[in-house]
């Protein structure tokens, strides 16, 4: 069994460290020793394969998957759209997208959330897709409400839609945050600035995409996302025994 | 200067935050929304090997359970094989080898049921011992922490196996150990993970 090519190594100096004080959450619940470097195995490599089965076409349409008949959630219909890519450039196929979101109002149909905006009753606020052949998403949905919550005293999070995807090993396993373009509080936002360059935030910020709205319907955003590239395996010059 | 490299920077991780449930596991946060949520079932009914289950306690650096969290796991079956087309080998029909769980909002101890893994073949020939690899997510996690949980009655195989022998700590190997025991529905393994300070398992850069 020839071994497929290895993820390229995560670059963490991109990704939000640990330990990061001005989210102060993350403060007991920061590994301190250094994590162990460990070569793909097939454990990594190898990763849950999701199928058309496993969902329905309606889940990815939050305007209407949780409405009751004949009604819809109230706010911006938005589109929500883009690409899976690799590092290499490379589209995703047939990959599990997840996304959940707050309601117009910045509150979450969830038994913890009590922040005092009401619940819409025809919002549920999550939806999933899998990527076409050539790593395509969309979404349609209502563009989510920034929200406070509880860090320093008067904190607000930018509005933004939670993002979980899978690509085809273990190791490409990523959840992020989409945020939108313009908007004030993602600077001040102490979980969005976890993130240690201006250059890597800007992955996150969707623009408006103006050819993808549908006239006096939906305007859109585009979110691309990229996961951990893999090597090709042209050339293997392991000594015999490794 | 050079031509530019082409490659693209992978998005950076965020947190998955207090209301990952929403998304992940609508049912916990206290709605019914899909068809079939996904990652309850990880064996399927028709997979062969041992039924066990695994449970644990995720606990913060100041000795607090962490009520918040959800875990991954992937695994591969009996037989050692993973339920995916770059692993040689078939497994049973409804067998994915995946599964996801959330703890107890009230007492955070997750648990789940499925089918005790088998020795692994790596691509290079070597074996690695049964063991079943976690993705922990929650508020205060910024990126996503890879584990692997090693059985504790497979002693001879754990001191053979290539990762836990990486681990130059020895004193840190045992953080991957799930200790069995029986009950009347099965067999048991414990497995907690300490994020931060004494005891803190390990954890892969992968
Ligand atoms: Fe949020």
């Amino acid at each position: 069994m020839p071994k497929p090519g290895e993820f390229y190594q995560r670059d963490r100096m991109w990704h939000p460290p640990a330990l990061t004080r001005d989210y102060k959450t993350s403060v007991a619940r920061s590994p301190q020793y250094a994590l162990l470097s460990l070569d793909n195995t097939v454990s990594e490599i190898t990763g849950p394969v999701f199928g058309h089965n496993d969902i329905d076409p309606i889940d990815n349409d939050l305007i209407l998957n949780y409405a009751q008949s004949g009604e819809m959630p109230i706010g911006e219909r938005i589109i929500v759209h883009g690409r899976v890519l690799d590092e290499n450039a490379r589209p995703v196929p047939n990959t599990l997208v997840e996304i959940w979101q707050a309601n117009a109002g910045g509150r979450y149909r969830h038994r913890k959330d009590t922040y005092l905006a009401p619940i819409d009753p025809n919002f549920g606020g999550c939806g999933r897709t899998l990527t076409d052949a050539d790593g395509y998403y969309h979404f349609r949905t209502i563009k989510p409400g920034a929200y406070p919550w509880r860090n320093w005293r008067n904190d607000w999070r930018p509005a933004h839609v939670h993002f979980s995807v899978f690509g085809s090993g273990f190791a490409q396993r990523l959840i992020t945050q989409m945020y939108f373009e313009g908007d004030p509080l993602i600077a001040r936002c102490p979980i969005a600035n976890t993130i240690p360059g201006p250059a890597a935030l800007e992955q996150l910020i969707a623009p408006l995409d103006h050819k993808a709205t549908v006239p006096f319907d939906s305007i859109a955003y585009k979110f691309d996302i990229v996961l951990r590239g893999r090597r090709s395996t042209l050339f293997e010059n392991r000594p015999e025994g490794n | 200067m050079a031509q530019p490299l082409d490659y693209l920077r992978e998005t950076p991780s965020q947190t998955a935050g207090p209301y990952v449930h929403i998304g992940l596991a609508p049912g916990a946060a206290g709605f019914d929304i899909y068809r079939e949520e996904l990652g309850w079932d990880i064996a399927g009914p028709n997979a062969a090997g041992e039924r066990i289950r695994v449970e644990g306690l995720v606990i913060d650096g100041t000795g607090s359970p962490v009520k918040d969290v959800l875990l991954e796991a992937w695994q591969a079956n009996a037989a050692g094989i993973y339920a995916h087309p770059e692993h040689a080998g078939e497994v049973e029909q409804g067998f994915r080898g995946w599964g996801r769980v959330i703890t107890d909002f009230d007492t955070g101890e997750w648990a789940f049921d499925t089918i005790k893994p088998g020795p692994v073949t790596d691509f290079n020939g070597g074996v690695m011992a049964p063991h079943i690899n976690l993705w922990i997510v929650a508020r205060g996690i910024n990126l996503g922490l890879h584990t692997r949980l090693y059985f504790g009655d497979e002693a001879e195989a754990n001191a053979a196996d290539p990762v836990i022998r990486s681990i130059e700590w020895e004193n840190r190997r045992e953080t991957l150990v799930a200790h069995r025991s029986e009950r009347d529905a099965g067999a048991v393994y414990r497995f907690d993970i300490r994020l931060q300070g004494e005891g803190e398992t390990v954890f892969f850069d992968i």
